[in-house]
């Protein structure tokens, strides 16, 4: 009794950790499936059909590749120009910056609904055709702000007097931005595009306003396939994104906690 | 590039620096000779920081020239300059260990022997053991002396110091003192310490500028500046003064002048009369002064009002009799102390005293040196 007291709170974290991850124990479990019938919804029998054959379902790598792509050039490219956009707003007093400020806020408070629809109204009034440059564009234009917010967090603690001294020293203003600013704002800027990658990849609403028949996003295809019964590939494909993202978090937090054990 | 044992003096001629609203630095003429350990010295807000600012090249001057030697480096950029700076912060790069920190400067310049340089500045600064580690592992005292070997190691024409013990506790400052001191006459480079601290200023500084309001109000080495104040600025920054309102008398010897005190006439010497003026502020430091009389001719009677006692010495506060109460600190040597409400003389000799014309401020300087302790 006295024990359960004691650990009070270590059992209250691992009911809500518990709580958390179901689902996703649930999408692992059932990549093992063998579903009888179109629709994966009960334990049939374990199988490592779908495991050993991903790309199995019709279209389905397909889409994953797409949005794969889409992902990466979309938060490599927003990564860029939210890092730019967080240094000016982060270290410069221009006219128009806190209308810039506001306004970069705006992507991340409209509903996608919104977005979406009104991101199609202007491609076609543009005469820019749906697919893939045009969900390209859109996820873009969301990431920015994404990566700006995580950025100039970063860059707002960093110490003005690090870049005095290196010129000090003799680093001339490129000198100083590679190997002083750009070193010191790194976790903000790797955050900021991991950041980005996610919310491209996961994207459905936006996309699904600019898509055309012949770019079928991963979401879009999960969706799609929902209606008829989702391939078992789909759990497959679920649980290594999952796995993938948990081994991405844990290296950066060792990253961290060693750097702060370093700090002590 | 490498040997530049042709430095020179560092001048700074009407160099200026106004902002928006306010000068900060009203036209400066100084010159600091090579190989010297300067202290720009005043409390916050006088321009010292801005002056080293536009040395350093992190600040551009409204106005003026800089030289080092014949050079002018006025308009060149700061990463152009051979001046280094140790910054109050430190600002050591958080992201690099020690020894890349100490090795930043030289590795701009493509210095082959960086590493061994960097070893030997490592070893003058006793910090050869921690090289690896990262600045945040280390005491404030290391990271100072980690932000003095990054600088030091240029060998730069002059070496800036902006208030770099200011961190730092009083022991480990004291230390950081001598041990400053001791690095500047190994290297032989010209130092350049900006500081509030008075005290700081006269132990290790050869001489000493006293900065206030933009200007700079008396230069000269620590015991001239101390013994000779010539405004009542520097009379109060620099230590305490008694300073008291007298009227020269007409008359005297080639050596000592009489000045007439209420009505007490009391002597000086008449090198530190300034010329051609007659209404002073007749001075006497603290520890000048001699509770009873000495046999001199200066002697002033008084009643003892607080008696407040440090160790080493004991502070009196002397009331006189128009009121004023002047400041005697008396070293516990045995000799007979005084007590509250007493009735007793003080005294000093003539050679003692100073004068500074009435028309400033007797109270200019004084409330600025608490403020930093």
């Amino acid at each position: 009794m006295k024990w359960i007291k004691k650990h009070l709170i270590a059992f209250a974290a691992l009911a809500v950790l518990g709580y958390m991850l179901v689902p996703n124990v649930i999408v692992a479990a059932f990549s093992f499936n063998d579903p009888k019938g179109k629709f994966n919804y009960n334990f049939n029998e374990f199988s490592t059909e779908a495991w050993t054959n991903p790309c199995g379902a019709q279209g389905i790598c397909e889409s994953l590749g797409l949005s794969l792509q889409i992902g990466v050039i979309a938060s490599l490219s927003a990564t860029v120009l939210g890092a730019m956009i967080a240094f000016a707003l982060g270290r410069y007093r221009f006219r128009g910056r806190s209308a810039t400020n506001l306004l970069i806020f705006m992507p991340m408070a409209t509903p996608e609904v919104v977005m979406g629809s009104s991101l199609l109204t202007l491609f076609l009034m543009l005469g820019v055709p749906s697919g893939r440059t045009a969900i390209l564009i859109a996820h873009i234009m969301f990431c920015v702000s994404f990566v700006v917010v995580a950025v100039k967090a970063r860059v707002a603690t960093l110490d003005p007097k690090l870049e005095e001294a290196a010129a000090d020293l003799g680093a001339n203003p490129t000198q100083t931005f590679l190997r002083v600013t750009l070193p010191l704002a790194a976790p903000g800027i790797a955050a900021g595009a991991l950041l980005a990658f996610s919310l491209s990849f996961d994207d459905y609403i936006i996309t699904n306003f600019n898509a055309s028949p012949s770019s079928i996003t991963f979401p879009m295809y999960v969706w799609g396939a929902a209606a008829r019964g989702v391939p078992v590939q789909v759990y497959v494909i679920g649980t290594v994104m999952f796995l993938l993202a948990l081994i991405v978090v844990m290296t950066a937090q060792l990253i961290s906690s060693r750097r702060h054990r370093q700090v002590v | 590039m490498m040997d530049r044992q042709e430095k020179g003096d560092l001048s700074l001629v009407a160099l200026t620096k106004s902002f928006a609203t306010f000068t900060a630095v009203h036209p400066l003429d100084l010159t600091i000779p090579q190989g010297s350990f300067f202290a720009l010295l005043g409390p916050s807000g006088c321009g010292k920081t801005t002056t080293l600012r536009m040395i350093a090249g992190l600040e551009e001057p409204s106005g003026g020239r800089i030289h080092i030697g014949d050079a002018d480096i006025t308009g060149t950029k700061a990463h152009q300059r051979n001046v280094n700076t140790v910054f109050q912060s430190y600002a050591l790069f958080p992201h690099m260990t020690v020894l890349d920190n100490v090795m930043f400067g030289l590795r701009r310049r493509g210095d082959k022997q960086a590493r061994a340089k960097a070893d030997d500045i490592l070893e003058l600064v006793q910090l050869g053991q921690v090289a690896g580690k990262k600045p945040t592992q280390l005491s404030g005292g290391m990271q100072q002396r980690v932000a003095l070997a990054r600088a030091l190691v240029n060998r730069p024409d002059v070496l800036l110091l902006d208030e770099p013990l200011g961190a730092l506790d009083l022991k480990l400052r004291r230390q950081m003192q001598m041990e400053l001191k001791r690095i500047q006459q190994e290297v032989g480079l010209t130092f350049i310490h900006v500081t509030h601290d008075q005290e700081e200023a006269m132990t290790m500084a050869d001489s000493i500028a006293v900065m206030n309001t933009g200007r700079i109000e008396q230069l000269g080495d620590p015991a001239t500046l101390y013994e000779q104040p010539r405004s009542t600025f520097v009379a109060n920054f620099l230590g305490q003064s008694n300073l008291v309102r007298a009227r020269v008398n007409p008359g005297g010897t080639d050596h000592i002048v009489t000045v007439r005190v209420h009505d007490t006439d009391l002597e000086m010497a008449r090198e530190h009369l300034p010329e051609g003026v007659d209404d002073v502020w007749l001075g006497v430091r603290p520890e000048k002064l001699r509770l009873g009389e000495a046999g001199g001719p200066n002697h002033l009677r008084g009643i003892v009002r607080d008696v407040s006692f440090s160790g080493v010495a004991t502070q009196y506060s002397v009331e006189m009799p128009w009121g004023q109460e002047l400041i005697v600190v008396q070293q516990n040597d045995g000799t007979a102390r005084a007590a509250l409400g007493e009735t007793v003389s003080v005294s000093w000799a003539a050679h003692h005293g100073f004068a500074l014309d009435a028309s400033q401020d007797a109270e200019a300087g004084a409330e600025l040196v608490d403020d930093h302790g």
